[in-house]
């Protein structure tokens, strides 16, 4: 396995206006280092409207004008710039949207699946190819001339699937996939992800399901207030979650149902809470002296391990 | 394929809603008059000078005393069978002093609703596709303006540019003043209705250029704009895709109903640039008494902005997928 994608020290800050004309950053996502092998699912946990989309966003270019975007992203061992994402979105890197609500409202699905055609050769060659894609889907041919308005849920996110397909992409980021769906639509929705990995694609799924992480991914990194504290491998997520690292993802751990559903007291810091130190100094059982004054690095354990935890160092 | 039963029951509706709106807009506007110091009979004699027993008699005559259902129910019967009356101040019957007053303002209307919608959508693309750049501000200086600016004296404004120093078109009039009827070339029509046009062009412009810019912006922020930009479309494609394509219905209905506005702006323009249409034809019949023509134009121009309302609503329920193949299916 190869490295597809290394993204390091990302962070991704808002300017935002507080009281008239006093400005502040608003940092969303920061020092997130990850990387992603071909045909490797990589999941990254985070509770819900923590800014993990954003990351997706980031890797795609297509973050709002507003936002600030800081970090090294390599790409097949190319500097990822704003002009080579633009090159490389919608081909090489295909997004998996959340929501029916990503597909125009009037326009056709096959119209929008196959996008802007130069000539008719294109278009047909194109519509061809979507066709054979929906076909695999089991979406019949009806659906090609239906509005999005007119999709059943499940038809919904497997035309979100096959629009990323179509362009026989190396890096699938599929951004919130499965809330909302029944056992069976999640579960096909993940065997999805599982081919393109089998097909050698690499998956960033982007996700606050953790069992939904824990089936398919091969490993998982933890998002706290906007930090990744832990890279971890799938299978670290068993026993008594003693592989797991950082104090946080074996509380997470723990808290599952059918692992004791211990729960830990306090709450992740919102932005603008995050103390100078480690996010998760507050709540931590294992303290140290100076976890509160230095905020500590992603450590690196192994080749795909790392954790943010001062315990590791060294 | 459109249901026909629900275009039926949709058109009786709206004719249902029709008759209420006229009926309301008549009983208005005739107690409105009744009420108001306005008298037929001195419009009638003007100038004039009259005997008592002449002004008695055309009072008897035109019924000035009578209780007001008995007029009411007078004017509604002629009304029925098409006779608005005769014009006090044209000498002709009312019908046919609007049916040459509406034809003249209608091509002037037309046209420049036709420009303003064609200029104003396309400012408002450029200037929401440009966002926060110098054209972006100078489009939205440019609205604000008109937007705040009173009709006559922008009017006046232009007068002034092109007709008095510049001396390219005519100062107003409909018609060279003075020509007979048939020495009137096409030319000699169009010279004058270019500025007035011009006027009401321009001023068209505004509102919709304000809202198309917004509603574009709106757009561009919504997640499918998102995923097309994700799916590799970019630029002016993905503008041409998925901007417009979502902000045409809504700018063009907008547009219909602003056919009051454009009544409004007809009535002040055409009296600066004194155009023989409809507006000034009103403004004539309100100051000079003239009762049966005021109430004719009321009542055709309420016709003109409910055909606006009407398209508008048609657009809305026939032209959208969401509405039209959703109710299909349900």
């Amino acid at each position: 396995m190869s490295d597809l994608i290394n993204v390091s020290n990302i962070s991704i800050s808002f300017t935002q206006y507080v009281q008239g004309l006093n400005q502040r950053e608003l940092k969303v996502i920061t020092d997130l280092t990850l990387d992603i092998n071909e045909g490797e699912i990589v999941a990254v946990l985070g509770s819900s409207g923590s800014g993990k989309s954003l990351l997706a966003h980031a890797i795609l270019g297509i973050l709002p004008h507003n936002a600030n975007l800081s970090g090294n992203m390599v790409y097949k061992g190319d500097v990822l710039t704003e002009e080579l994402k633009k090159e490389l979105r919608g081909k090489e890197i295909a997004l998996i949207p959340q929501s029916v609500n990503f597909l125009d409202p009037l326009m056709k699905v096959s119209d929008q699946v196959i996008g802007e055609c130069a000539d008719e050769a294109e278009e047909k060659e194109k519509r061809a190819k979507q066709r054979a894609i929906f076909e695999k889907y089991g979406l019949s041919e009806e659906v090609d001339d239906m509005y999005p308005f007119q999709l059943s849920g499940g038809m919904a996110r497997r035309v979100l699937v096959s629009t990323a397909l179509l362009s026989n992409p190396k890096l699938v980021i599929a951004d919130e996939p499965t809330p909302g769906l029944d056992e069976k639509s999640v579960e096909e929705t993940l065997n999805h992800l599982r081919q393109m990995a089998a097909d050698n694609v690499g998956v960033l799924l982007i996700t606050h399901d953790i069992d939904a992480a824990l089936k398919v991914a091969n490993r998982i990194a933890i998002f706290y207030s906007g930090y990744v504290i832990e890279v971890a491998n799938a299978s670290d997520f068993s026993g008594e979650g003693e592989n797991l690292l950082h104090p946080y993802t074996k509380s997470l751990y723990k808290a599952l149902p059918h692992n004791g559903f211990e729960l830990t007291k306090g709450h992740q810091p919102l932005h603008g809470e995050i103390p100078v130190g480690c996010p998760y100094y507050e709540r931590c059982p294992h303290k140290l002296e100076n976890c509160d004054k230095e905020r500590p690095f992603l450590f690196p354990i192994d080749e795909n391990k790392r954790v943010r935890c001062f315990k590791y160092e060294g | 394929m459109l249901d026909k039963q629900k275009i039926l029951k949709f058109l009786g509706y709206k004719l249902v809603r029709f008759a209420i709106l006229l009926v309301v807009v008549i009983l208005l506007s005739f107690i409105l008059i009744d009420m108001s110091p306005i008298n037929p009979v001195n419009a009638y004699i003007s100038n004039m000078v009259a005997s008592p027993e002449k002004i008695a008699q055309l009072e008897a005559y035109w019924g000035v005393n009578q209780p007001i259902t008995e007029k009411l129910l007078n004017w509604l019967g002629n009304i029925i069978v098409g006779d608005f009356g005769t014009s006090l101040i044209y000498r002709t019957p009312v019908l046919h002093v609007i049916g040459e007053k509406f034809t003249a303002s209608l091509i002037l209307m037309l046209t420049s609703w036709v420009i303003s919608g064609v200029l104003g959508f396309a400012l408002g693309v450029l200037a929401g596709f440009k966002r926060d750049t110098w054209v972006d501000k100078a489009v939205k200086v440019y609205c604000y303006i008109l937007q705040s600016a009173p009709t006559f004296w922008i009017a006046l404004l232009v007068v002034m540019v092109f007709s008095v120093y510049l001396g390219l078109f005519p100062v107003s009039g409909g018609v060279p003043i003075g020509a007979l009827s048939q020495d009137v070339s096409f030319w000699d029509w169009l010279r004058h209705l270019i500025l007035p046009a011009f006027t009401l062009s321009i001023l068209g412009v505004a509102s919709i250029a304000l809202y198309t810019r917004d509603k574009l912006i709106e757009v561009m922020s919504t997640d499918y704009f998102l995923f097309a930009k994700a799916r590799g479309e970019d630029g002016w494609t993905l503008i041409k895709r998925h901007g417009i394509r979502n902000i045409l219905l809504p700018a063009i209905t907008l547009q219909f109903l602003s056919f009051s506005e454009l009544f409004g702006g007809t009535v002040l323009v055409e009296q600066v640039f004194m155009y023989p249409g409809i507006g000034q034809a009103a403004v004539s019949a309100g100051l000079r008494s003239d009762v049966p023509l005021l109430l004719g134009i009321v009542i055709f121009s309420a016709i003109f902005v409910y055909c606006g309302n009407l398209i508008a609503d048609i657009l809305y329920n026939f032209v959208d997928p969401r509405i039209r193949e959703g109710e299909e299916n349900g």
